[in-house]
């Protein structure tokens, strides 16, 4: 047996690939007449047929306003409503319901988060810190509250392999600090950042902490209480859910001191022309009509994804990145961008010679799905010196088969260059 | 959907390994700057106008093999030609890359044709258009040309 059979037998011991891929009718797709591999999960990934039919027998048999009327449809939507925000608070460990708040993704949760405490406790002169890696929308919010209140963005700087630098962290604290958001993982390069020790030091100085777990959610298990963190967002699409719908995890006594980030209807117990009263948490962050049925099919994808267990998705894939990583070791010409030692199931390179976007169309001809850019992570871009990367992202339905076709089809690409 | 192997004939690969003009001129009378934001394609372009006439060209950057053989072939092409000719052949550039030229029918391009199939792939027009943006900012002395 071959060490490339002898794996995949593991492998298949740790996760039945092949029954799971049958979940998912998107994996039968043909593109260029090549089976889709699809690997750029990263961005956005694959929904399953279970999770489809959630939102078939929500709109079926379901629908109406929530929060509102008396009738038997608002009841029962609303009942499922809640009954998903109970299932992200049950997946992310989360001491209490009233402590998720539904968003449209990761991006609005981290707004809510600037806008609703950074413009109520932010001044002139604090500082806000940030890392390296974060994505785009975990710096621009920061950067455009700083703005307004005269506060200054300080960041963590990361090693060469792209870890971040616990040690030059802790000297960014001073009086000044009032917050701290980084990622838990690095979408541009897999970097499994080390949260629960950050978060630590933060708190030792009395400061909050944000993460943006929207790379980190598919591929671990998240506790906010194990990792004490003050807030924690992600997004439904990553997730094998809907688009449109993510979800905010604050801790109560942070949100309840926050200012609502969007008025209207849904979040206020009183309305005169003199003076409105907000609701309670969280619904005082849900301002107008939620995106109803997406939350509860995100409900269903955590309960897809739960029903498998993280923990054997994170071992699983954490085989098919070790493998992955040493075929492309093995290829001349091909540059790994992010080789940290804790990673999630992303792999970013570079090719000699070949720019990352014609990379990404040639591996299209072959039906290979991958990231070509700067994955709306400039700053990381910058650091390791490359305009853009190419970036192979897994989910739990990829196999190695996929991987064996994908160092082939850079193979090809090399050649053509050559 | 086409192949994009099609597109990479060997002219283009041949103009992305050693692309002609390379390098910015020193006593350019016209510059532009050249950035597709969503894949990182960035050229500069530099000109130097005597009379009308496109007197020298060069161009400096870092992109993809269809954006630097785009803008290789473009600067050859461009070179003792005059203002009104090379802008005329930006538009003719810009119609067909868009499929509003046949590059069949009659046009200035000669063998910039090459980029012809890029108007069934949508997401790699703007990295062949890209150069002759450029070209038509340092013009025009605007000093930036964005596809987006």
């Amino acid at each position: 047996m071959s060490a490339r059979s002898q794996r995949a037998t593991s492998l298949e011991a740790v996760l039945d690939t092949a029954r799971l891929r049958r979940d998912f009718p998107i994996l039968d797709l043909k593109v260029n007449g090549k089976p889709l591999i699809f690997m750029d999960n990263a961005a956005s990934s694959q929904m399953p047929r279970q999770v489809m039919e959630r939102w078939v027998k929500y709109r079926s048999e379901q629908h109406a306003n929530i929060h509102r009327a008396v009738h038997y449809l608002s009841e029962t939507a609303t009942a499922e409503y809640e009954a998903a925000r109970r299932k992200v608070q049950v997946f992310l460990n989360a001491p209490e319901d009233r402590e998720i708040v539904f968003t449209s993704g990761t991006t609005d949760g981290i707004n809510l988060v600037a806008h609703g405490y950074g413009r109520r406790f932010f001044g002139p002169g604090d500082e806000i810190i940030l890392t390296t890696l974060e994505h785009h929308s975990n710096i621009v919010p920061w950067q455009m509250v700083a703005a307004e209140k005269g506060a200054t963005l300080r960041v963590v700087p990361v090693n060469d392999r792209g870890e971040l630098l616990v040690d030059e962290y802790r000297k960014l604290f001073n009086a000044h600090t009032k917050f701290v958001a980084m990622t838990h993982v690095s979408n541009a390069l897999g970097t499994i950042a080390p949260v629960k020790e950050m978060i630590a030091i933060a708190h030792e100085h009395g400061v909050p902490v944000l993460v943006d777990g929207a790379q980190a959610v598919p591929h671990l298990k998240v506790d906010v209480r194990e990792l004490d963190c003050d807030f924690y967002v992600f997004s439904g699409h990553k997730l094998c859910g809907p688009t449109g719908i993510g979800a905010l995890y604050g801790k109560a006594a942070l949100l309840e001191k926050m200012q609502p980030f969007k008025g209207g209807g849904d979040m206020i117990l009183s309305v005169t022309f003199e003076k409105t009263t907000y609701a309670p948490i969280p619904a005082k962050f849900e301002a107008g009509t939620p995106p109803i049925g997406e939350a509860i099919t995100l409900g269903a994808a955590i309960d897809y994804l739960s029903a498998i267990g993280l923990e054997r998705i994170a071992a699983y894939e954490t085989d098919l990145l070790d493998y992955a990583t040493d075929q492309l070791h093995r290829m001349p010409g091909v540059r790994l961008i992010g080789t940290a030692e804790k990673k999630a199931a992303v792999l970013s390179f570079a090719l000699d010679g070949v720019h990352p976007h014609d990379v990404g169309s040639l591996l299209n001809d072959d039906g290979v799905a991958i990231r070509t850019g700067h994955h709306c992570a400039q700053p990381v871009m910058q650091r390791f010196k490359v305009p853009a990367t190419s970036r192979a992202s897994f989910a739990f339905y990829n196999t190695m088969a996929e991987v064996d076709a994908l160092v082939a089809s850079l193979g090809r690409v090399q050649k053509l260059f050559a | 959907m086409t192949d994009s192997r099609q597109l990479y004939q060997e002219m283009i690969l041949e103009h992305n390994k050693k692309p002609r003009n390379w390098g910015l001129l020193a006593d350019a009378t016209h510059k532009a700057e050249g950035v597709n934001p969503l894949c990182g394609d960035h050229i500069h372009l530099s000109l130097r106008l005597a009379g009308d006439t496109v007197e020298a060209v060069g161009f400096e950057g870092e992109a993809c093999a269809i954006c630097k053989a785009s803008a290789s072939m473009m600067t050859a092409i461009v070179k003792g030609k005059t203002r009104a000719d090379a802008e005329q052949m930006v538009q003719e550039f810009r119609d067909m890359t868009t499929g509003k030229l046949d590059p069949a029918g009659p046009h200035h391009l000669g063998r910039l044709t090459v980029f012809a199939g890029v108007r069934d792939l949508p997401t790699r027009v703007k990295c062949a258009i890209l150069p002759w943006h450029t070209l038509h900012a340092a013009f025009a002395g605007t000093d930036t040309a964005s596809t987006e």
